[in-house]
């Protein structure tokens, strides 16, 4: 029986380590631990409510306006103004977000996950016309390799054309993303980090001339997401199709719901959203979402005991570094307590489930066109495909968006800010359900609790001993060179781990994570 | 022929990985042209760790960073974007082993810093601490320079502050350093930021200037007029956001109606609340009227 640690796990976002007991060249138990610990709900209590919208953002640089929303949903809910957003703040936080989202979700695919399937060295051949191209087999002559070397080694099966062209599109990719995230501050201000969204709406009011420029930006990333991205999406998954049977996980997902459709309704679970909330698993039936079921289990964290079991409103950090049996400072997020993940595969099957047309058409000719059943996307593949398709989803939605804007017409809505109050803040972000809550007293932030997908899907074991999703999803997968183990790291990044998202205190060193040593 | 190699290793410590998705926005020269091309003729920026983007993970991308340290001792640069838990002796962030012991990212900063070049600190975390120490600084986080004097390092350091800073920053401070040597003492503000980004205050190249000085002021987002009253940092802030723009120039803070918060000034987020009015006392003498 031998140990397979990863740390630091790369191309993700944050320090995570990644154990894995490996026996018989399979994967017999796996245990993740975050590595940085920031403590930024305890830097909130205290401070001005609105602080918490500038500050939660500063969770993550790589998903700061799903913060954001999240935050603004949260405030407008305490400061009783959820139902008073005027439309053409709702509709310019749902550009943001999507904006962010696409560009996002094209970093994930090429500049993070493609890196495992895609060989870069192989350009050092390369006899084509491409500037681009040449200028990496330049780059890759003058012998200094870095960032691309060292890597694993071994399992990469392009071909070489259409290796070459993917290493074409991860230089393009770049660009595109970029043009994203410039979509995103024409109406934010800056990304990341952006400053246009707010309690009671954005800062801004539209404008003809950034709506016309917003739609033609949009159109150059549709024709990526459609003639580059997806198609990409698609070779890749053919080429490594048995990873369709890799990284099963848990099999119950779990959405919140995004992209507010309307502005009256107060309660988030009841409010129209163009992703829908909700639960399925690979029995696709559809359930409804109460958020009331939410828990946060600590059984194997280094918390106290005390809190364990607790609705994320009444969440609490009580640290316990010599608990027994801990071995991660992630807490364990649970619905009904069930293990559930949480992300883009989430939504496109909780929707495909729930009936939802745009999605169950485009599930549906996707499936048909590759073959597979839709209980094959519970798997590695199927997590970098419902990343794309849900990306081709938003940036489909978004012309319409844009033009249902109302130039010169209010953004944003005035508040009183009250001495006490509760609220709640629920969103889709890029890497699943985001949830934040806050209590108010004497006005000023009392507690915060931030919930986010990466502490979903990369939890450790709860109170029932029941693993998380990513733990779910490593064990039992055969390892076929354990000293390139790609496998492990492919379902890793399947799942776009944000751990700077997740963490709320670091795992020491030499700590038990359970039975095995960390050393 | 003759291309000169400068090693750069990216170290993350307490941060968010705001500062690398913004170097991602980069636009002259692009992302691709920092990774793989001359940044600059016949100098090339060779990106040997970078936790986001490389390629290898565990045990060989920590090699990475040994190796680079023995090899090319003087002659890496190396970037450090967070902050440094130092509590309890900086167990609150981790990072690989070496020499089988585990390793603090404190300790990766000491043993790597002493070797370098020259230190950049990027970003309000790695610069002056920025979020993860404000009050209470749950981890003991330091900046760089604090974790440098401590260790006695006499490497160079240069601090390019703003959560996150505007990628025209790093470029700029990295090729200024390939173009012409680290920077001289006159080139460095008091904080050590390079003038050349830092040297001015938002408020005094602010396209709302004008409303300040005949006093009309916004009394909500989205009003004509100047964003003092509802708590602007623009006077006490340095940085050139308002002519250099952000994200391929579309707007920056104050262009979309929202406030300067400060982010290249020490003490961000401890400077709030951020809705609120500057105390006058705070103003430096070209905001006062």
């Amino acid at each position: 029986m031998g140990k397979i640690a990863i740390d630091p796990v790369t191309r993700i976002e944050g320090h995570l380590k990644i154990e894995a007991v490996v026996d018989g060249g399979k994967v017999k138990e796996a245990k993740s631990a975050g590595m940085l610990f920031r403590g930024l709900e305890l830097i909130m209590r205290g401070r001005d409510p609105r602080d918490a919208q500038r500050i939660t953002q500063r969770v993550c640089g790589v998903c700061p306006t799903s913060h954001s929303t999240a935050a603004a949903l949260n405030l407008d809910s305490a400061f009783d103004i959820a139902d008073k957003i005027p439309d053409n703040g709702r509709i310019m936080r749902n550009l943001i977000l999507g904006a962010a989202h696409i560009a996002d979700h094209i970093l994930h695919f090429y500049h993070l996950v493609a890196l495992d399937y895609v060989d870069v060295a192989r350009l050092a051949k390369y006899e084509g016309s491409s500037p681009a191209l040449n200028s990496i087999k330049d780059f890759i002559s003058r012998g200094e390799l870095g960032p691309f070397v060292p890597r694993y080694e071994g399992d990469y099966r392009l071909a070489d054309d259409v290796n070459e062209q993917a290493v074409a599109h991860y230089v393009m990719a770049f660009d595109m993303r970029r043009k994203g995230q410039e979509m995103a501050a024409m109406l934010g201000g800056k990304m990341p980090h952006n400053m246009g969204i707010m309690p009671g709406g954005v800062t801004s009011t539209p404008t003809v001339d950034v709506m016309a420029s917003l739609l033609w930006r949009l159109k150059e990333l549709q024709e990526f997401v459609d003639n580059v991205y997806l198609p990409d999406v698609v070779t890749v998954a053919q080429t490594y199709s048995d990873y369709f049977e890799i990284g099963h996980g848990c099999g119950n997902l779990l959405a919140y719901g995004s992209y507010e459709l309307d502005g009256k309704e107060a309660d988030l679970s009841k409010r129209k959203r163009f992703f829908r909330a909700g639960t399925t698993s690979t029995s696709l039936k559809f359930d409804q979402f109460d958020p009331t079921r939410i828990t946060e289990e600590v059984k194997h964290s280094w918390y106290a005991d005390s809190i364990s079991g607790r609705h994320p409103s009444q969440g609490d950090v009580v640290p316990d570094e010599k608990k027994k049996g801990a071995y991660s400072w992630l807490k364990s997020p649970r619905y009904g307590k069930t293990v559930f993940e949480v992300g883009p595969l989430a939504r496109m099957m909780v929707n495909y489930a729930a009936g939802n047309p745009a999605v169950k058409t485009l599930v549906d000719s996707t499936l048909a066109r590759t073959g597979l059943k839709p209980q094959d996307m519970f798997s590695v593949m199927g997590r970098n495909l419902a990343r794309a398709l849900e990306t081709k989803l938003i940036a489909d939605a978004m012309p319409d968006w844009i033009l249902q804007l109302k130039p010169g017409e209010p953004a944003c809505v005035s508040y009183k800010l009250p001495e006490e109050s509760s609220g709640m803040g629920l969103v889709g972000a890029a890497r699943g359900a985001l949830g934040h809550w806050i209590e108010i007293k004497e006005g000023k932030i009392a507690n915060y609790q931030v919930v986010t997908p990466s502490t979903w899907n990369i939890s450790p074991r709860d109170d029932k001993d029941q693993p998380g999703p990513l733990e779910q999803a490593l064990t039992g997968t055969k390892i076929r060179d354990e000293a390139n183990p790609f496998e492990i790291v492919r379902i890793v990044r399947a799942f776009d781990p944000c751990l700077a998202c997740s963490i709320h205190v670091v795992s020491p060193k030499g700590h038990d994570l359970g039975r095995f040593r960390v050393c | 022929m003759g291309t000169k190699e400068y090693p750069a290793i990216w170290l993350q410590a307490a941060g968010c990985t705001g500062c690398s998705v913004s170097l991602l926005n980069v636009i002259n020269p692009s992302i691709k042209n920092l990774l793989v091309d001359e940044v600059l003729p016949g100098s090339h920026i060779n990106l040997r760790y970078h936790p986001t983007v490389m390629a290898g993970a565990g045990e060989p991308a920590i090699e990475v960073l040994i190796d680079t340290s023995r090899e090319k001792k003087g002659g890496y640069i190396l970037i450090v974007e967070g902050a440094i838990p130092t509590a309890k002796g900086g167990v609150h962030g981790v990072v690989g082993e070496k020499d089988g012991k585990p390793m603090t990212i404190q300790a990766w900063v000491e043993t790597l810093s002493r070797d370098a070049l020259a230190v950049i600190a990027l970003g309000s975390c790695a610069a002056f601490g920025g979020i993860p120490a404000a009050q209470p600084n749950p981890t003991e986080c330091r900046p760089v320079s604090e974790i440098l004097q401590a260790e006695g390092i006499k490497t160079p350091y240069i601090n390019v502050p703003g959560c996150a800073p505007h990628p025209d920053w790093f470029v700029g401070t990295v090729a200024s350093i390939l173009l012409s040597g680290l920077p001289r003492p006159d080139d460095l503000d008091e904080y050590r930021r390079p003038k050349a980004f830092y040297g001015q205050t938002i408020h005094e190249n602010c396209p709302r200037r004008a409303y300040y000085d005949e006093h009309k002021f916004a009394k909500k987002f989205g009003d004509p007029g100047c964003n003092y009253e509802l708590g602007c940092r623009g006077p006490i802030t340095h940085a050139d956001c308002p002519l250099r723009l952000w994200n391929n120039k579309v707007s920056w803070c104050v262009g979309c109606g929202a406030t300067c918060i400060g982010c290249t000034e020490p003490g961000f987020f401890d400077i709030a609340p951020l809705y609120e009015k500057t105390s006058e006392t705070a103003l430096p003498e070209e905001g006062l009227k």
